[in-house]
């Protein structure tokens, strides 16, 4: 089984028409999801690359029993069509655009409190779960159905260690991007949860980075619960010099205690364990699962 | 981006905010006709740089007179100011600015900005502002007042009164600072700034507020709402970085030989870590986004092709859904052709498109060293620069 999503999601794409829409609606369909409506303003009526295309999500989701929604639309209007998707009450919404305002992701998390909606994103890979289905922009290829959790706030790397994973005779449940934003929905703690409730799921790969308090509130959360399943950190930026952005705002050592050693060690003080470096999280995630004897 | 400091009070001057009256100079004579125009008393110098700590690393300078103030400009244009916010580089100081010196009764701070560990636009204030802020913080001693500000709707009358009881403010000077605060609440809002501190924000001698300095932030990722103000950048050191940025490619130099450029941050941030573990030492951090296309990663290796200070590159990809690994190597291929350059290349390919991103640097003739795996490639590019 799968977290957030399985063989039958429906899934609509607002912003399909466009060209990394299209693309990426493809290769989804090509992967075996079942991407049943596309939703851009002003082309309700059309069919795109097979697909019924729609002015409203409303109008997508009553016509296609659509359940989850991934947004491809630019950044300026990216946080109006989250909201329509969070309005119509999908169940699931996944943001792929980056660089969206901040004061407007405040917005986007205003509206998702009390809805039904779990947003995934912005600036994220996407959800897969292996065999199963395929809302996002990840190369496939390397994954195998299995049952690693994986939650990442990076998606290159997390391409990286879904590779390693398979390599050293595992294989996947889900891999979750939550996104390399400051601001965005579902993080780290969601992820765990669902993964706690998912039978299939017997160990979890957190790949956090240097910046922002995730790492910190997972430990937090842990720190209250006793987990049955190992869990296994990667965090990267050891070596980054202090106070430089590199790469996405995400990424910004900013708060105190927000280095990579700091995060390790309140991850480790909570029995979760450390990937010593990039290239042995495969080995560190098989060891963790059958200890020798 | 950070606008400097002269910039900020202007822009927030449009919404009422008091500071006590100064203009920019570049040279020292400038400095001193500007401070011939105050009628008299102390004048400050201050240099206008991308950074905080200038007080403490001389880069604020209170003068007597037109001639000093002459003086203290001439110190500072041109040089580089290292504050504990700079890293040991410093920033290059290009233009200063002239401001009377006021007698402050009480000195706070305020500032406005979005917590993005809770996504909340709030206020934060201090009854007690200064230079001092963080060691303060750090040591616990500091207190700090919160009010979350909404979006859509003003705070209360009510809201405000307490938020500035807090600050220990009474009387018109409450009444002042609650006007104040309103107008900041929608200066961030129609300017989309990602915050602005005012500290210290002054309690002068009538009781009135005023500036006394502003640091102040605006969202990148609304600045194509505002042309107007993406003018004002300053390129300041960052001309490196700002280019990068307009070909989508994260770029931060560090002071190694080993040139890194990888897809992704997190897997950049790995590579540099693994290059550092096996006792390498990175010229620089170099992200290429998902966005960038095979000219914008040719722009970006160019910069590592022409920087001396490289003895090899490292490129490690994971080819990914949105970029494949032959873009890197298309960009790479005509770098190398532009600047008619090329470095030991350490390449580290999986994902989409691998095989053909061979095939690429094969048809553009560029050698390159291929590795299976990441610590193959960091522990062969260390070997190659001559560490470890």
């Amino acid at each position: 089984m799968a977290i957030l999503v399985d063989a039958h999601t429906r899934v609509l794409c607002q912003g399909m028409t466009g060209w990394a829409g299209s693309h990426h609606s493809a290769q989804m369909i090509e992967y075996g999801t079942r991407i049943v409506a596309g939703v851009t303003p002003g082309k309700g009526g059309r069919v795109h690359i097979g697909v019924p295309v729609f002015d409203t999500v409303r109008a997508a989701v009553e016509q296609t029993k659509a359940n989850a929604s991934i947004v491809f639309v630019p950044p300026d209007y990216a946080a109006g069509a989250i909201l329509e998707a969070i309005d119509a009450e999908l169940p699931l919404v996944v943001a792929v655009t980056e660089r969206i305002p901040v004061l407007e992701m405040v917005r986007v998390r205003d509206a998702l409190k009390g809805s039904r909606t779990k947003l995934v994103g912005p600036n994220s890979q996407g959800v897969l779960a292996p065999g199963l289905c395929k809302i996002g922009v990840m190369a496939t290829g390397s994954e195998r159905p299995g049952s690693i959790g994986i939650m990442s706030r990076s998606a290159s790397l997390t391409s990286e260690i879904v590779a390693q994973i398979t390599s050293v005779g595992l294989g996947q449940s889900t891999t979750v991007g939550v996104g390399g934003d400051p601001i965005h929905g579902i993080g780290f703690i969601d992820c765990m949860e669902m993964f706690f409730a998912d039978k299939d799921t017997t160990g979890i790969v957190l790949i956090g980075e240097i910046g922002g308090a995730e790492e910190e509130r997972a430990a937090e959360f842990l720190a209250g619960i006793k987990p049955q399943i190992p869990i296994i950190a990667l965090i990267v930026g050891r070596h980054a010099p202090p106070e430089r952005r590199m790469g996405h705002a995400g990424a910004l050592t900013k708060y105190k205690g927000a280095d990579a050693a700091s995060k390790i060690a309140a991850l480790q003080a909570v029995g979760v364990i450390i990937a010593p470096s990039a290239h042995r999280v495969g080995e560190t995630v098989r060891e963790a699962l059958a200890p020798p004897a | 981006m950070m606008v400097h400091e002269f910039q900020a009070k202007e822009l927030l001057s449009c919404y009422g905010l008091v500071s006590p009256g100064g203009k920019v100079a570049i040279t020292g004579q400038e400095a001193e006709n500007i401070a011939r125009g105050f009628s008299s008393g102390s004048i400050v110098v201050k240099a206008q740089v991308h950074a905080g700590g200038r007080g403490r690393a001389g880069g604020v300078i209170v003068v007597n007179s037109p001639e000093q103030a002459k003086s203290a400009a001439e110190k500072m244009l041109g040089q580089r100011l290292v504050t504990d916010q700079t890293g040991p580089l410093g920033r290059m100081t290009k233009r200063v600015y002239i401001e009377r010196a006021i007698q402050a009764r009480r000195e706070l701070m305020i500032a406005l900005l979005v917590d993005t560990t809770t996504a909340e636009f709030v206020v934060i204030g201090s009854a007690s502002g200064g230079d001092d802020m963080e060691e303060r913080a750090l040591r616990g001693e500091l207190k700090l007042e919160r009010l979350p500000l909404r979006r859509d709707t003003e705070p209360s009358t009510g809201e405000i009164a307490a938020f500035a009881a807090a600050l220990r403010l009474d009387g018109a000077t409450q009444d002042a600072f609650c006007h104040l605060l309103l107008n900041l609440r929608r200066a961030f809002l129609e300017l989309d700034a990602s915050s602005i501190e005012i500290n210290p924000l002054i309690v002068d001698e009538a009781g009135a507020l005023q500036a006394f300095d502003v640091k102040m932030s605006l969202d990148d990722n609304a600045l194509f709402k505002h042309s107007e103000l993406a003018a004002l950048w300053d390129e300041d050191d960052d001309h490196l970085e700002l280019q990068s940025q307009r070909h989508q490619i994260n770029y931060v130099a560090l002071d190694g030989n080993i040139g890194i450029a990888a897809n992704g941050a997190g897997l950049g941030l790995a590579t540099l870590d693994m290059v550092r573990d096996a006792g390498g030492q990175p010229a620089n951090f170099m992200d290429i986004r998902t966005t960038a296309t095979s000219l914008n990663v040719a722009f970006g290796f160019g910069m590592l092709l022409k920087n001396p200070a490289m003895k090899v590159l490292l490129v490690n990809v994971h080819g990914g859904g949105m970029q494949p690994c032959d873009t890197i190597a298309e960009g790479l291929g005509i770098a190398a052709r532009r600047t008619g350059r090329s470095l030991p290349t350490v390449v580290r390919l999986a994902g989409n498109n691998a095989e053909f991103a061979r095939s690429r640097f094969a048809n553009f003739g560029y050698p390159i060293i291929d590795c299976r795996d990441m610590w193959t490639a960091a522990t062969k590019a260390v070997s190659i620069a001559g560490g470890a």
